[in-house]
């Protein structure tokens, strides 16, 4: 028996979470802004893993947050790196513009 | 009692979440969106706890909320005013896609739960008070998914050395810079 919400109500603030997140990465043109519209979908995709790991009781779940967690990080290591890169080469801050993968 | 507190806490930290996602995504200023990033992981925290995941609400807090803000803060800072993000255009057509695309998931995905809400999503199974500990986590990370715990370390591995590799400026672009 489980105290308050049953796991339905995480999952239900986990998907409007990640509406939340996915409106972000589509809406806004600075790539920070994407980068933590990103972050909010992967916590989403978390909150849903935790939530089903604990309806089954099995903690597989949680040791994929762990992994999803680690794979965050690195993309967010390897995002800013391409924003300083964008940065330092003076070219506008703008996702649409950064249109052709050529230095 | 305890039911109505669980509630309650729910409830606030899922507004909460809710709240600083959406400042997340409209705030026009990167700093200010780091920032109430930082509140929407404390809160996911909260409801990490709630279901009882006690060392990811832990990790959640020190590693997102510490360590990849933190470096996050630094670059906004790096970046000064060009970080600024004002919510300029894009084609109208585009934006309207956009939204009904969003909201087209949010649906997707409310439906599918009201289906399974029935049998699948109450009664959820008995867990004992050590479920989601560090030594339980610990314990399964390290017999049964040994291979996810060493592939993970090289993808950290490989980050680092991309954000060096990335970060590092080159004689020609000092003269530009």
């Amino acid at each position: 028996m489980m105290d308050g919400p049953d796991v339905g109500w995480y999952l239900i603030v986990a998907a409007i979470l990640f509406g939340i997140g996915a409106l972000g990465v589509m809406l806004r043109r600075s790539p920070l802004i994407v980068l933590l519209s990103l972050e909010i979908m992967l916590n989403a995709a978390n909150l849903t893993l935790i939530a089903f790991a604990r309806q089954q009781g099995d903690l597989d779940g949680q040791i994929f947050a762990l992994a999803v967690m680690a794979v965050a990080a690195a993309e967010v290591a390897i995002g800013l790196g391409l924003i300083v890169a964008m940065a330092r080469r003076r070219m506008l801050l703008d996702v649409d513009q950064a249109s052709a993968l050529r230095g | 009692m305890g039911n109505v507190l669980v509630w309650i806490t729910w409830f606030l930290a899922a507004a909460a979440c809710l709240g600083t996602g959406v400042a997340v995504v409209s705030m026009t200023n990167p700093f200010y969106s780091a920032l109430s990033l930082i509140g929407n992981l404390a809160s996911l925290a909260v409801l990490f706890l709630l279901l009882s995941a006690e060392f990811l609400a832990a990790a959640q807090v020190l590693v997102y909320a510490g360590a990849v803000m933190v470096m996050f803060l630094f670059v906004v800072a790096y970046l000064g005013g060009r970080a600024d993000a004002p919510w300029a255009g894009g084609p109208p057509l585009l934006r309207a896609a956009a939204v009904v695309a969003a909201v087209a998931l949010l649906v997707e995905i409310v439906v599918v739960l009201g289906l399974a809400w029935g049998d699948d999503l109450t009664d959820p199974a008995e867990v004992s008070d050590s479920f989601g500990s560090p030594a339980e986590i610990g314990e399964a990370f390290l017999t049964d998914h040994l291979l996810a715990f060493e592939i993970t370390s090289i993808v950290l591995l490989v980050a680092a050395i991309g954000g060096v590799v990335l970060g590092t400026t080159r004689e020609k672009e000092e003269e530009v810079a």
